[in-house]
């Protein structure tokens, strides 16, 4: 399971969707795997808006990660300045348009794609509920008496 | 406008306009139908330029290819006077080119001896390049449209190939061919449509919430989605065999997929694990964070919703399995409960209308009727389900014998479109008889997401601010 994910997901009980603390789950004897994928900085560049940052920072100090900085990185700093450079778009055609990925977009990629975790749990910060990651996939359905 | 013939696959009638709309939308070309029947694979449409028409069918499923739209008559002498018409337009760039011409008779057969007289009867263009069959620099085509049982065609036409549709997929993606498939699995044809009415493409999350053996994720993944799927059987998600697994993932590997893929999970969207868009800076406006929505729910309640036990193997994590919570097995049944169908569509409108982004696409398949009776007597339509954040963009019918389902597809609306009005009045609507209270809940939680902006999580937030 990507980190990316993570980043997406919450505690399942609708007592914990209303509380802060349930998210980000929180990772607990978990075991990385690091996986290989093709970089899209497209896809990067999409998705960075809509990631928690302050949630994946957390999540890699509780994986023993190296630190992410305080702040997301700005679009700009995803691509080498294009000498070309057009209007900035928020269409995803105009990507072309783009210079080169940066290494910034690269460590992105790295750690919402490439990094998985691969055996363990994630707790509810709120309700300590803790749901299995077996082979890459984690179940989130709930026991009976927590629906 | 000029005009542009397209050359139709003869089948799923009622799809085929919408996903020529739907990729027009992904496109950004401005389309209009100057000539669509259901009955007729030939289209005929006004486009702004060739390349903006080699765009538009580049990846169509339903269609063969387009053709610029050379002539058009209702018998040969009509066909050939158009032909004169537009020679200054047409004829001059082509002159030297290789060249070849065909003919294409729908519901007609013509003894090549006709074919070859029909095809010499244009021999009056000055064509001057040599013959070439195959990849010649100009291809033209005569098609015939003969009504059934017709001897002379209704409708004739002239044109000049300019690119192939990307109907070669629906080979390619063949279930007989893949290795994780299950009863259920929807076609490669009719996913890989559904994935173009959900504009799936590069840069774009999509997220299938009854991915099953992930026939929908394997599609939007095709045409460069990212893709996430969940389903409430496990056992889906994780696949079948030991040491040759066959699963959603080896679906991916098999065709070269496996950079679009990003996670499988096990959920249940009543109880979904999936957050709603968060964060400072956020409003209405903005929606969610999925870009598309492609799901087949379960159509058969009872079946569908009902999760049976995995059997556990007992060789397998037998000690860890014994020192763990009872839920966190591996063959752990979850809490049945009734769930009507219509609570059902209604939950998954919500969660389209709360995790799209605006212009977002929810494309959902759907049974016409619902299985009251079961010997197929006291059937009920199902209508049409609504969410004010959605606008309805198209409904496509596929009829079976005995029974048809529909494929919708909405678009998230964005805040300006939304009409507070409907959105109260849904807030307020009583709730329906579901089987459960929560359905009315979730609609007030649309509204007050709706008019907080989508801050979550409510509680805090508002209380962080008293
Ligand atoms: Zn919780």
């Amino acid at each position: 399971m990507k980190l990316l994910t993570l980043n997406f997901l919450t505690c399942a009980r609708k007592a914990c969707k209303a509380t802060n603390a349930a998210f980000p789950l929180h990772p607990k004897d978990a075991e990385l795997e690091i996986v290989e994928v093709e970089l899209s900085p497209l896809f990067v560049r999409n998705i960075l808006p809509r990631v928690e940052w302050e949630a994946l920072r957390t999540l890699c100090q509780d994986l023993g990660l190296p630190q992410l900085p305080a702040t997301a990185p700005e679009p700009g700093e995803l691509f080498t300045p294009n000498p070309s450079d057009g209007v900035e778009g928020e269409g995803i055609e105009e990507v072309g348009e783009e210079g080169e990925p940066t290494q910034t977009l690269k460590d992105l990629h790295h750690v919402l794609l490439e990094t998985t975790i691969r055996e363990g749990k994630l707790v509810c910060g709120s309700c300590g509920h803790e749901y299995a990651v077996k082979e890459g996939i984690a179940n989130f359905l709930l026991p009976s008496h927590l629906v | 406008m000029p005009q542009y013939l397209v050359r139709l696959a003869q089948t799923h009638e009622s799809f085929r306009k919408a996903e020529l709309e739907a990729l027009a939308e992904l496109a950004g070309i401005d389309i209009k139908f100057d000539f669509y029947d259901e009955d007729s694979p030939f289209c005929i449409l006004a486009l702004p330029s060739p390349s903006s028409a080699a765009t538009l069918i580049h990846r169509s499923i339903l269609s063969l290819s387009i053709h610029e739209l050379w002539a058009r008559g209702t018998d040969y002498p009509s066909l050939h006077a158009s032909n004169h018409l537009s020679s200054s337009t047409f004829w001059p760039p082509h002159t030297t080119s290789s060249f070849r011409f065909t003919l294409d008779s729908y519901r007609g057969s013509r003894p090549s001896a006709t074919q070859r007289t029909l095809i010499d009867s244009f021999a009056y263009m000055p064509l001057t390049g040599r013959i070439k069959m195959s990849n010649p620099e100009l291809s033209l085509t005569i098609f015939e449209d003969f009504a059934t049982g017709a001897t002379a065609p209704r409708a004739l036409y002239l044109g000049r190939l300019l690119a192939l549709s990307g109907r070669a997929a629906k080979t390619t993606y063949d279930l007989k061919k893949r290795a994780y498939i299950s009863t259920t699995s929807m076609d490669a044809e009719l996913a890989l449509v559904t994935a173009n009415m959900a504009l799936a493409a590069p840069g774009k999350l999509f997220y299938d919430p009854f991915s099953g053996t992930g026939g929908f994720m394997v599609a939007g993944a095709h045409f460069g989605a990212s893709v996430w799927g969940s389903d409430i059987d496990g056992r889906s998600i994780r696949g079948k065999g030991g040491k040759a697994k066959r699963d959603v993932v080896s679906n991916m590997v098999q065709y070269g997929l496996m950079s679009r893929y990003l996670d499988g999970f096990v959920a249940d969207l009543t109880n979904s694990p999936i957050r709603g868009a968060r964060g400072p800076g956020e409003d209405a406006a903005r929606g969610g964070w999925l870009d598309g929505i492609m799901c087949d729910p379960p159509y058969g309640v009872r079946e569908g919703l009902k999760v049976l036990g995995l059997k556990r193997d007992p060789g397998e994590n037998g000690e860890r399995l014994a020192c763990v919570d009872r839920y966190m097995e591996e063959g752990y049944i979850p809490p049945k409960r009734p769930y009507s169908f219509e609570a059902m569509l209604e939950d998954i409108l919500q969660f389209a209308a709360v995790m799209l982004v605006v212009g977002g696409r929810l494309s959902m398949w759907m049974p016409t009727a619902n299985e009251e009776g079961e010997d197929g007597e006291g059937q009920k339509e199902i209508g049409i389900p609504m969410h004010p954040a959605l606008g309805l963009v198209s409904v496509c019918v596929q009829p079976f014998n005995k029974w048809s389902r529909r494929l919708l597809t909405y678009r998230r609306l964005s805040s300006d479109e939304i009409s507070p009005e409907a959105l109260s009045a849904m807030a307020s609507r009583k709730k329906r008889v579901h089987g459960n209270g929560e359905n009315a809940d979730d609609l007030n939680d649309f509204r007050r997401k709706y008019f907080q902006g989508f801050k979550e999580p409510e509680a805090e937030h508002t209380a962080d601010r008293q």
